[in-house]
């Protein structure tokens, strides 16, 4: 039956839709080389420069600063009774955190420790995580056995067992990694389990036919689809290791490795006003940088195949 | 041993590709899918089901394929050369044409040379050349489908399974996708089998059409489709060809009933 084999399909059929670039949408592969060219179905477009996006912040930063200042002023009088320098105005928490050299060394070697023991808790934080969702795709009665006890975790306010946490692991970095892989775990599990459970079912049944191993299906299809979910997941885990460093250090001061959390307690012990709100916004700082960071990387890894990361960031 | 040799060549050839016997289905929930269901589909054979929605007829295919066991009954299938178009493309949105058209032949332990130049032989053969390194969502509906065709194709499969594959794209995208699985089905001559709610989708690619009742499907028509090929789009304007579909027209509101 394979002698009069009409094989037509790589000719270039003569169609009537030829060549309309706008009609991509019924477009079935029928053109020649030179008319795919011209075809740009996805053409990244330009967008307008909003001004919303500017202006809004803007304005909304000038109304803070202002307000600020206000409550500096007169607010904390008014309001709580309290002295205005509890709240120093912007001006002067700029100059004697940042433009002041001797502060800013201070605040900047701070920021490095906290730095360091973030991303540490964060990268323990990601395997551990990462493993333990992993864990429970496996089975619906491991995710089921699990799940209460990572939600229970979440629940455990963290200040509470703090005594608890200084009893076992001493005042160290210890203590301060255990702090911070408590508190931003929880995203990155939840994230990364329902990742891992997003591939579609057709998609499990091609794998299903070729009787996959759980092995290749976990590498080649549940960690790939899950790839967008699990950057999402590290994305608000890396705000909260930084916030969990900073508790830690609130609490575990021993060892020579004073961060951001620590010397902002030390000023404020001295009364020292403007450079705690300084270490205040140098954390932030920290926490959205490495919101920024993930969010880059996202787009790096999945954007090309996934849209949300392309939006974000 | 000339003789045995030559003998098994031809019971091999006697042989159907696939062979459902008494296939029923009933599943966990109770639901009874598929009663009593026998028949064979042989190597240059196309057969096309054609029943109300819900009657089995994916199942069939899913029954043939492993990936559900039939309640009672049998099928006879050699499972390592099954191609499987589903209704949707199912293609991995983070690999490009050409990595998703390896896939199948990547689970199957071929060597990565050797997928890659069936890919490329697949890609070209559907029309999607020029297309490798384009990820899905660049990709509209009929050409996301010639890559699940070319999927299937690299594992050279001897029996083709179709589930109501052109359900989602145009008519005119699904009449030239007709076009190219029978140019397919000529240059290969696998066993066909083709799930559709269209009737001159049926009429147009079969060899035979099948229609089936509704829940429990069972069989309750058989129809040879005498026209030779290739088939030219023209066939469909044939008087032969509507008189045809007038039948299976007519046997399919029988089975709705």
């Amino acid at each position: 039956m394979s002698e009069q084999v009409d094989i037509r399909l790589n000719e270039v059929a003569p169609t009537t839709s030829h060549g309309l670039a706008g009609d991509f949408a019924t477009f079935d592969g029928r053109y020649s080389v030179a008319d795919l060219d011209s075809v740009q179905p996805f053409a990244p477009v330009k967008p307008a420069f909003e001004w919303s996006r500017v202006v809004g912040p803007a304005v909304i930063f000038v109304l803070f600063i202002a307000f600020w200042q206000y409550m500096h002023e007169s607010g904390m009088r008014t309001f709580f009774d309290k002295p205005g320098f509890l709240l120093p105005s912007p001006v002067t928490v700029i100059n004697d955190s940042f433009v002041n050299a001797k502060a800013r060394n201070n605040l900047i070697n701070g920021l490095g420790w906290t730095t360091l023991v973030a991303l540490t808790g964060l990268a323990i934080t990601i395997v551990i995580g990462i493993s333990l969702a992993v864990m429970m795709a496996q089975a619906k009665w491991v995710e089921r056995s699990t799940y209460p006890y990572l939600v229970a975790l979440q629940a455990i306010p963290i200040l509470a067992i703090v005594p608890i946490i200084n009893s076992v692991f001493g005042g160290g970095i210890n203590a301060r990694l255990l702090v911070v892989v408590m508190i931003s775990i929880f995203p990155i599990v939840t994230n990364t389990l329902f990742g891992l459970q997003s591939a579609d079912v057709g998609q499990h049944d091609l794998f299903t036919l070729r009787g996959a191993s759980r092995w290749t299906r976990l590498r080649k299809l549940q960690l790939p689809s899950a790839m967008p979910a699990i950057f999402t997941g590290f994305r608000i885990s890396a705000g909260l290791s930084v916030i969990g460093a900073v508790v830690g250090e609130q609490f575990f001061r021993q060892g020579s490795k004073p961060g951001i959390g620590i010397v902002m307690e030390q000023y404020r012990q001295k009364g020292i006003y403007p450079q705690t709100y300084g270490g205040l916004i140098i954390a932030a700082g920290l926490g959205i940088a490495m919101f920024l960071v993930f969010g880059w990387v996202s787009k790096r890894v999945v954007g090309h195949w996934h849209e949300s990361a392309r939006k974000a960031a | 041993m000339e003789t045995t040799m030559f003998q098994r060549m031809i019971d091999s050839a006697a042989a159907p590709a696939l062979r459902f016997s008494g296939v029923s289905m009933v599943f966990p929930d109770g639901t009874h899918a598929l009663s009593e269901t026998s028949f064979d589909v042989r190597a240059g054979e196309f057969v096309t089901v054609v029943g109300p929605s819900g009657c089995g007829k994916s199942t069939l295919l899913r029954i043939a394929s492993g990936l559900h066991k039939a309640t009672t009954g049998s099928v006879t299938v050699d499972r390592s050369h099954v191609g499987y178009v589903f209704q949707d493309p199912t293609l991995l949105q983070w690999r490009n044409v050409q990595r998703n058209v390896e896939l199948m032949a990547e689970l199957e332990g071929i060597s990565r040379s050797e997928r890659h130049s069936r890919a490329t032989e697949a890609i070209e053969l559907v029309g999607l050349k020029g297309f490798e390194t384009k990820y899905p969502k660049q990709l509209s509906g009929g050409m996301k489908m010639r890559a699940s065709l070319a999927r299937s194709l690299v594992l050279d499969p001897k029996v083709f399974l179709f589930d109501e594959p052109f359900g989602a794209v145009d008519e005119i995208t699904r009449e030239r996708l007709n076009d190219e699985v029978i140019a397919l089905f000529q240059r290969n001559g696998f066993a066909g089998l083709f799930i559709t709610h269209s009737i001159s989708e049926a009429v147009f690619l079969s060899t035979r059409i099948i229609v089936m009742s509704a829940r429990p499907g069972r069989i309750v028509g058989d129809f040879a489709v005498p026209f030779a090929y290739p088939r030219s789009p023209e066939l469909r304007f044939d008087p032969a060809f509507a008189v045809l579909s007038g039948e299976i027209s007519h046997a399919l509101r029988g089975a709705h009933a």
